[in-house]
């Protein structure tokens, strides 16, 4: 009789506790109908659709976009090399330059999986290395060698910085091999931003949707990482910290972003600041719906710090970076020589909303800064 | 004193023992598989350039591409142990290897693993591998049916010292007033089916809270008493799966699981054996000889047990070595480590090192990214002693690279169960002129509570 009670107890316990421990790390998709969102709760799959639908792929829709205009304006270039061609093609440029800013943060998906992020802006680029692929005519830019010889930067160098003058850029570009390695790198950027956008549409977005888990590999642990390390990494460091010297002790001019055509570097991060502010606050830009986002959550957590809104100390802290970033003159490279203080000053407001990122909104969410998906006791 | 040796003098059958030495060889061959599988000794062990190391032991290094051999005796020697073949040898390699493994870097530092390595410890001096195994299939003059009861109490023991200092390090104001970290970490696990609709609520917080403090202080007395014992076993069931679904915990859960079944009678064990038996075709009864393993009062007998005294003693004594630091426990971490606080605060952090040069005070900043992965820079950023090893350390990098005068200095900060961010070292103390030690760490701000 004892061992009949011994087992019973044990495997009905054991059986019912392996199950739900089972569905847990399953989709909920799969095994359950669809929660009635209630007050009380507060809905991470909502959050994730609308992430999805409202900002993630409209931002991909915008840049892949803005390229297919650029590819049409360097085709328009290669009929007629004219200076008007030229500035049309410069202007679509920019504009895919400043659709760029709204999805570097969202490295997550196919776009980290083929490294969209470093083969669309690694910078400073190389100079040599674009010379030698246009003399070989031979390379492979899969390889991340080349990743410095191709994106963003890249193109910037070819249109604004391969001669002093205008007049001979226009002569050089409208060489064979300088005009299709420029085609070349147009086109990837197309094709590699088309393979992400479809993939999001298609597969990775009922993916996205589905991980509501709370673990390193739930989306919502994944995308605040990664767009955390986007503002520390690519932000805070890439385009300020790292020219002004904060990581060096000596300014690094050549290390801004879009040096050669310079004026707009300034423009480039107010662009990237606005995105993450963006993201956090669920705002979209116009014409779509804002979106639930990290600001809902924080707040639906009743998150606070010395009795203010965590939300509000962290929006308070970007606009103050964004202030600071206003005595800012629009090319960086001259701020940098005219006056590095000031980059400074912006560097430190950004640096203060770290703390308040990394630290007191990633415990209020509960979600570990942690790349590594390893077990904690 | 005679009461003592009549004690020691008492045997039991042995069956628990041999099946406690089989899942516990097994849980731990599939623990190291696991960590292999999911990419971890590439990630936390190969890729770091730099590891962080416990004090004193920092000859412990991580030998490059030999990890994995070291993952393999390991995993080799679990085996052996679960097969009871060269038990004794077994048991030594897998409790140096293992061990060796936790050494090589604090930053994965984790409860449940220092649980392994003294339960292998322990297990080195038991005679588990006298009843049901290879070495006793062999040789059959090793073949006994029982064993001396305190070999098996030792195991209890083991696990009543894990569960009840575990369930005093709940009895803190954060945990029992507060309901913290549960406050934070449950609502956010609302996703979850069945449980997920109740994971933000006032009173879930302090049921778990405090349910889980009374388990923790109470499990090992019913199940120590034989009619309460089943509906204990349940408990230890269902506690370690619902950590299992709401925390990612690995394979502790299991392992406790199968470590609390030593608490049931043999009957239980020997149904085991049986099963296990049927299955690989081998005889239990030539075990059931009626030999008793008598420890003889032999010189290597009384090392034995003096060996295995000493341990309890320092397992009794190293969780309440806290007590000799000042200030907040959780914010110094002083004696944190290998006293069974488990799952006990949320704490994150954030360290920025700042680089100057003494003469002049031109100074840069560095980039952790450079130096640690994620999971590194975690650790540290909320532990006092790995901010210093890792200061130091940069001191010496950036010394080398040919920098003068160098002074390290820090700017950090961390939040404890939601108290929000506030400044964790003093920022105005150039780390490079502290020396590592286990004395109290003035240098770490007090916590503004």
């Amino acid at each position: 009789m004892k061992h009949i009670a011994i087992s019973k107890v044990f495997i009905h316990s054991f059986l019912i506790l392996i199950a739900i421990s089972y569905s847990s790390c399953t989709n909920e998709e799969d095994c359950c109908s669809p929660k009635t969102p209630k007050d009380s709760s507060f809905d991470r799959e909502a959050m994730l659709t609308q992430w999805a639908e409202n900002m993630i792929i409209p931002a991909f829709e915008d840049y892949s976009s803005a390229l297919k205009d650029l590819a049409v304006a360097q085709d328009n270039f290669a009929a007629d090399p004219s200076a008007d061609q030229l500035a049309a093609m410069r202007d679509d440029y920019i504009n895919a330059y400043l659709a760029w800013q709204s999805v570097s943060l969202f490295d997550i998906g196919r776009a980290e999986s083929i490294a969209l992020r470093n083969k669309s802006n690694i910078f400073p680029t190389s100079e040599e290395k674009i010379a030698a692929n246009i003399e070989s005519s031979d390379y492979n830019l899969e390889l991340p060698s080349n990743f410095v010889a191709q994106g963003l930067p890249a193109i910037d160098y070819l249109l604004y910085g391969i001669a002093d003058e205008d007049a001979d850029i226009l002569n050089i570009l409208s060489e064979p091999n300088y005009e299709l390695y420029l085609a070349t790198l147009i086109n990837r950027l197309d094709v590699i931003t088309d393979d992400v956008l479809t993939d999001w549409k298609d597969n990775y977005k009922a993916e996205f949707i589905s991980n509501q888990a709370s673990s390193a590999t739930g989306s919502i642990d994944k995308l605040v990482n990664d767009a955390i390390f986007y503002y520390e990494k690519f932000l805070r460091a890439g385009k300020i910290g790292i020219p002004a010297g904060v990581f060096s002790g000596n300014t690094i001019m050549a290390a801004i972003e879009a040096p050669y055509s310079g004026i707009y570097s300034k423009e480039f991060f107010d662009e990237g600041l606005n995105s993450f502010q963006n993201f956090f606050n669920g705002t979209s830009v116009t014409g779509r719906p804002d979106s639930q986002s990290l600001r809902h959550y924080l707040d639906y957590l009743g998150a606070e710090k010395d009795g203010v809104l965590l939300s509000e100390l962290i929006n308070d802290q970007l606009n103050k970076a964004r202030t600071a970033a206003i005595e800012l003159s629009g090319d960086l490279q001259n701020q940098i020589y005219k006056d590095n203080s000031k980059m400074l000053n912006t560097y430190d407001e950004l640096q203060k909303a770290v703390v308040l990122l990394k630290v007191d909104m990633l415990q209020a969410l509960n979600i570990k800064v942690d790349f590594v998906d390893a077990d904690g006791d | 004193m005679s009461k003592l040796s009549s004690y020691l003098n008492k045997h039991t059958e042995a069956a628990p023992l041999a099946a406690f030495r089989i899942l516990f060889g097994l849980l731990m061959v599939i623990s190291l598989i696991r960590f292999w599988y999911h990419g971890w000794i590439e990630k936390l062990y190969l890729t770091p350039s730099f590891h962080f190391s416990y004090y004193g032991l920092d000859f412990i290094e991580v030998p490059g591409q030999w990890t994995y051999l070291l993952f393999i005796l390991c995993g080799l020697s679990a085996l052996g142990l679960s097969l009871g073949y060269l038990y004794r040898s077994m048991s030594v390699i897998f409790f140096l290897s293992f061990t060796y493994i936790e050494l090589m870097d604090k930053t994965t530092y984790l409860n449940h693993y220092y649980f392994v390595s003294i339960l292998s410890f322990l297990m080195i001096w038991l005679p588990a591998h006298r009843y049901y195994s290879i070495d006793a299939h062999l040789r059959p003059a090793l073949r006994a049916q029982y064993v001396p009861q305190w070999t098996i109490d030792s195991i209890k023991l083991l696990l009543a010292v894990v569960y009840i200092y575990a369930g005093l390090a709940k009895l803190n104001y954060d945990w029992i007033v507060q309901a913290l970290p549960l406050k934070i970490w449950l609502p956010t696990k609302m996703h979850i089916p069945l449980l997920g609709d109740w994971l933000n609520q006032e009173w879930v917080f302090y049921a778990f809270s405090w349910g889980g403090a009374a388990y923790d202080l109470s499990i090992v007395f019913f199940l120590l008493y034989k009619r309460t014992r089943v509906y204990a076993f349940a408990m230890v069931v269902i506690f370690h799966l619902l950590t299992r679904v709401l925390f990612q915990i690995g394979m502790f859960p299991y392992i406790m699981i199968f470590a609390t079944l030593i608490f049931f009678d043999a009957s239980l064990h020997r149904r085991i054996l049986a099963s296990i038996s049927i299955i690989l075709g081998t005889k239990l009864s030539v075990f059931d000889n009626g030999i008793v393993a008598h420890y003889r009062a032999s010189f290597w007998s009384k090392i034995r047990l003096g060996i295995v005294s000493l341990f309890f003693i320092l397992q009794l004594l190293v969780p309440l070595r806290f007590l000799l630091y000042p200030d907040h426990l959780f914010w110094t971490e002083e004696g944190y480590r290998f006293s069974w606080r488990v799952m006990l605060m949320e704490k994150t952090g954030y360290a920025q090192f700042k680089i100057v040069n003494g003469n002049t005070g031109r100074r840069f900043y560095v980039n952790n990214q450079d130096f640690l992965n994620s999971l590194q820079e975690k650790q540290m950023s909320t532990q006092a002693d790995m901010i210093l090893e890792y200061a130091h350390y940069l001191g010496n990098h950036f010394a080398s690279q040919g920098h003068e005068h160098v002074e390290v200095y820090v700017e950090s900060y961390a939040s404890l169960n939601g108290r929000g961010s506030q400044p964790y070292v003093d920022p105005t103390i150039d780390l490079m002129s502290i020396e590592p030690s286990l004395k109290h760490k003035s240098w770490i701000l007090p916590l503004n509570d």
